[in-house]
């Protein structure tokens, strides 16, 4: 959500490996600008102040919680969200070990993982505790998310 | 059986991991209007004067509804304004409605409303409520409409009473020996989905009303928009797409209300409310909450003689769902016993607190925490082994339930079954409690839980099955797919019914209740059984047209004919067959001569023999059948600081027949999950004007990633006789016996009775030692 109607101006974003125009104002945060202009709706609104993690998104291979950024600041940065993954081994693991249910949280979680495997591919427990304390997923216990990420994390050895 | 029991991959799996899978508030339209809420910071007070001159004065604005005088609602009994009119009620509660161009604009007007109230005193707890000289929170409860078989109490706080009456109490209190009495305490706590609420609401020109919404109950909506606003009910559509998660908080009816009002004041355009995570957990309706008391007796072999319940739930400030919650903890009012003489008054307080929802249990996980927490009691005071004490009274064929329905091998799970593989589980025998160093203990506790579903009596399910011309076939279910799976739960059924690959069944995910057939509400883990049960008759039905229409061209009985592997053979010689696909649109002769067209099957099914409880017994048949399971927690336990970790947490659960089982164990372990969530850290704090004080997921804090105990489930199963495939339901059930097996395990570790949740490590300080904390 933008909370000022001040001033817009054109800028294009790196999002999923396209250059994409949009018409923000500074105020608008990443999230907003994803959704609205650019209709990716795979990043999800949970609660707008980084408690949820279901907007999670990768900026240059770091997990970024989308509606806690700017647009302005991820200008010239590489963003990738849910839709930019294809067949990667962490989505075909969470399908399989059934680590989703409603789904909703599910792209943040995904985003978060994934950029954990390419960061730290001999996670240790404490390391991906560490990682996924930051998104909640209401649904499952976390079991079968701890499956589908070890399951991941194990085959990288 | 070739697909049922499978862990088949669910149908919208690639959706939810690539970030298709649409929502709500994914639903992107311009142009679109967006309302924002302005809520109550008091709990109870009257609203003096509403300024909303600033508020017009900012551009875009472009209608604010406040002050206005809409119709009552509530489901059972019509007591809640849509927005607050002359007071407020609850602490969040909506006082106005802002329509704007954007959510930014909606929202910097909201802020420049202005109302004023005048604080009024609160009701801030059941016990409060049920004082004879508490504040009315409702002073005209009786000129409110409400359904039948409701029963509210003039000039007091009581929306309504459940009362049982089973057996002869003067005569069970004779044959008691050793008794316990204990009081119970919890507040509410919230559903936190993680997809906030969400409504758009259109009416079109010709008067329909377009609704999409984020709900476990559109055909509800749909019932509850004309009750309320008199619109023709055909003339009423409710879009469903997927639901980020529900737990019974998106079966109540309110924020679409609040989105028709909305676009009913600019004539009918397209407005979007989405609640903000505050909204979501105070504004929107809520975990209910209980305040109890009872007296549990049995005679020296442990044989349970009599019960004496009070339980008084949290409705908050309008009755709503919160009846019908009071009403199903009476049903269910004991553990799953044999139990004789049972008084139990199930009542649904009215307080200043946000009001009720279903929660996931439906007041079981409510109702067993006393229950299972004071059979522990029982037998610590017996000194019987709680697991004896379980088996001995457990509940079998031949024995009554609390509603004196006779309890068969069909309508009641095995209970002793689950509690003794629970035992083995849980390793009891060796031992329940272990010092393992100078500060810690490691303790266990167990608990029994039943459940059945107290919905409408002549709640039903439709289902429509339409073939492709390749002969695969789509499902078309009311069912809401909230997160449980069951549409593709209902595939599997079909593949299994007609002997097809599951990969051939495509599912419509959403709900349109113009093309999609009833589906009472998408609640009480009710899915796959009613669902289920009305797939398996479309499926007949198809079956029948496709061997009428075979028997016709294949010159013979339609009784020697079978269906399935994409065939309708010969049961003889299968080798005489016409392939589905080439009969389902029809059949051509060679000549062009046609007949036939495309093959629809419909089913239906309606709940049977269910009946309303008697008013001063509560005799009567609640639903179709009784899950039951047996649970259990294992904790370390520091002895300095009181803080503990849950080690292990176990569930065995009569499903009947398991139908997915990467599906059904997902459901039991996320119930888990959430119940020791709810347990063990979950509630609102309530200041003492009756405030909350954390509205957020910061500071209301939901179990997260690595929190989680090691979760073990086995499943028995009991078939339920005209259940789908045998199976029961299985939704809530891995949620209900949390608390109690959590309070239990953790009593035990304390050697204090723990009668209050959360299970806090203040709290069982507090009760410890018998600290007071008056910071508040």
């Amino acid at each position: 959500m933008s909370l000022s109607e001040g001033m817009k101006h054109q800028f294009y974003l790196n999002v999923n490996q396209e250059e994409r125009s949009v018409v923000i104002s500074p105020s608008d945060i990443l999230l907003s600008v994803l959704r609205e202009q650019l209709g990716l709706t795979g990043s999800k609104p949970g609660c707008y102040n980084g408690d949820c993690g279901a907007c999670t998104i990768d900026i240059n291979g770091t997990p970024i919680k989308s509606c806690l950024m700017l647009a302005i600041e991820a200008i010239d940065k590489n963003i990738t969200t849910i839709e930019g993954l294809k067949d990667t081994p962490i989505q075909k693991s969470f399908v399989e070990h059934f680590a989703f249910q409603c789904g909703y949280c599910t792209p943040g979680f995904i985003m978060n993982c994934n950029a954990l495997i390419q960061k730290h591919p001999n996670a240790s427990d404490e390391v991906i505790e560490e990682w996924l304390e930051s998104n909640i997923c209401r649904c499952t216990g976390y079991k079968e998310i701890e499956e589908a990420v070890k399951s991941v994390l194990h085959s990288n050895k | 059986m070739e697909t049922i029991g499978k862990s088949i991959i669910r149908k919208e799996a690639l959706d939810k991991v690539t970030g298709t899978a649409k929502y709500t508030s994914d639903h992107l339209s311009l142009p679109m209007l967006h309302a924002k809420m302005v809520i109550s910071p008091y709990a109870h007070a009257n609203i003096t004067h509403i300024d909303l001159s600033e508020a017009w004065k900012i551009p875009g604005v472009r209608a604010i509804l406040a002050g206005e005088k809409f119709p009552l609602t509530g489901e059972e009994i019509r007591d809640r304004p849509p927005i607050a009119y002359d007071k407020v009620r609850y602490c969040g509660e909506v006082v106005a409605v802002i329509v704007a161009d954007s959510p930014a604009i909606a929202k910097r007007a909201s802020s420049l409303i202005k109302v004023n109230y005048e604080p009024l005193p609160v009701v801030n707890s059941p016990n409060q409520a049920y004082e004879n000289n508490a504040p009315v929170v409702h002073e005209n409860i009786d000129s409110y409409e409400r359904i039948k078989n409701v029963y509210p109490e003039v000039n007091t706080n009581i929306a309504n009473r459940t009362k049982i009456r089973k057996g002869d109490m003067e005569l069970g209190w004779q044959r008691t020996e050793i008794v316990v009495e204990a009081d119970f305490s919890f507040s509410p706590s919230d559903h936190a989905a993680m997809e906030t609420r969400c409504v758009i609401a259109e009416i079109r020109e010709d008067e329909t009303v377009v609704i999409t919404s984020s709900s476990q109950s559109p055909f509800m909506i749909k019932k509850l928009l004309h009750v309320y606003f008199h619109i023709d009910i055909g003339k009423i559509v409710v879009n469903v797409p997927l639901v980020g998660g529900a737990y019974g908080g998106k079966a109540s009816v309110q924020l679409e209300l609040i989105a028709y009002l909305a676009s009913k004041a600019v004539h009918g355009r397209k407005v979007k409310i989405l609640n903000s995570r505050e909204e979501d957990l105070i504004t929107s309706p809520v975990h209910i909450g209980l305040d109890a008391t009872i007296k549990l007796g049995c005679s020296r072999d442990g044989v349970l003689q009599a019960a004496e319940i009070l339980y008084l739930f949290d409705g908050g400030a309008y009755s709503d769902k919160a009846v019908d919650i009071s009403r199903a903890g009476a049903v269910d009012c004991t553990g799953p016993y044999r139990i004789n003489n049972i008084q139990c008054d199930a009542l649904c307080m009215y307080t200043n607190h946000p009001y009720a929802a279903p929660f996931r249990g439906f007041g079981h996980s409510e109702v067993m925490f006393v229950f299972e927490r004071t059979m522990d009691m029982l037998a610590k005071k017996l000194k019987m082994d709680p697991i004896e004490l379980r088996l001995i009274n457990a509940i079998k064929p031949g024995d009554t339930t609390p509603t004196q329905l006779a309890v068969n091998k069909s309508n009641v799970g095995n209970v002793s079954e689950c509690i003794l593989k629970l035992k083995k589980i849980m390793n009891w025998d060796e031992g329940s409690i272990k010092q393992v160093s100078n500060t810690k203990v490691r303790s266990k506790g167990i608990c029994c839980t039943w459940k059945n579903s107290t919905i409408d009596p002549d709640a039903s399910s439709g289902v429509t099955l339409t073939f492709n011309p390749d002969g695969s076939i789509n499902i078309i279910s009311g069912v809401v797919e909230i997160g449980t799976g069951t549409k593709s739960v209902l595939a599997q059924m079909l593949a299994e019914k007609l002997k097809m690959d599951v990969r051939q069944i495509y599912v419509q995910m959403e709900v349109n209740t113009k093309s999609t057939p009833d589906h009472w509400k998408t609640v009480s883990s009710r899915g796959s059984f009613m669902a289920g049960r009305a797939l398996l008759n479309a499926a007949d039905d198809i079956i029948r047209q496709l061997k009428d229409l075979t028997a016709c061209i294949l010159r013979c009985s339609k009784v020697d004919l079978e269906v399935g592997l994409g065939k309708v053979y010969l049961k003889d010689t299968p080798d005489i067959f016409l392939n589905i696909k080439d009969i389902c649109y029809g059949y051509m002769y060679p000549n062009g001569n046609a007949i036939g067209g495309q093959i629809i099957g419909r089913g239906t099914y309606i709940q049977r023999r269910v009946t309303y409880l008697d008013p001063e017994t509560g005799a009567g048949n609640p639903g179709p059948e009784w899950t039951v399971a047996a649970q259990g927690i294992e904790l370390e336990f520091d002895l300095l600081d009181y803080t503990y970790n849950v080690i292990r947490a176990a569930t065995v659960v009569d499903v009947g027949k398991v139908l997915n089982e990467k599906t059904a164990l997902g459901q039991i372990i996320g119930g888990m999950s959430m119940g020791i969530s709810f347990a063990g850290r979950e509630t609102f704090q309530f200041d003492q004007a009756g405030r909350i004080l954390n509205p957020q997921l910061r500071t209301y804090r939901p179990l997260r990633y690595g929190e989680h105990p090691k979760y073990e489930v086995e499943f028995v199963e009991t078939p339920v006789i005209d259940g789908p495939y045998g199976a029961r339901s299985a939704g809530e059930h891995g949620l209900i016996g949390m608390p109690a097996a959590l309070a239990n395990s953790l009593s035990a570790a304390a050697e204090v009775d723990l009668n209050q949740l959360p299970l806090i490590p203040e709290l069982i300080w507090k009760t410890k030692e018998g600290a007071v904390d008056d910071s508040l």
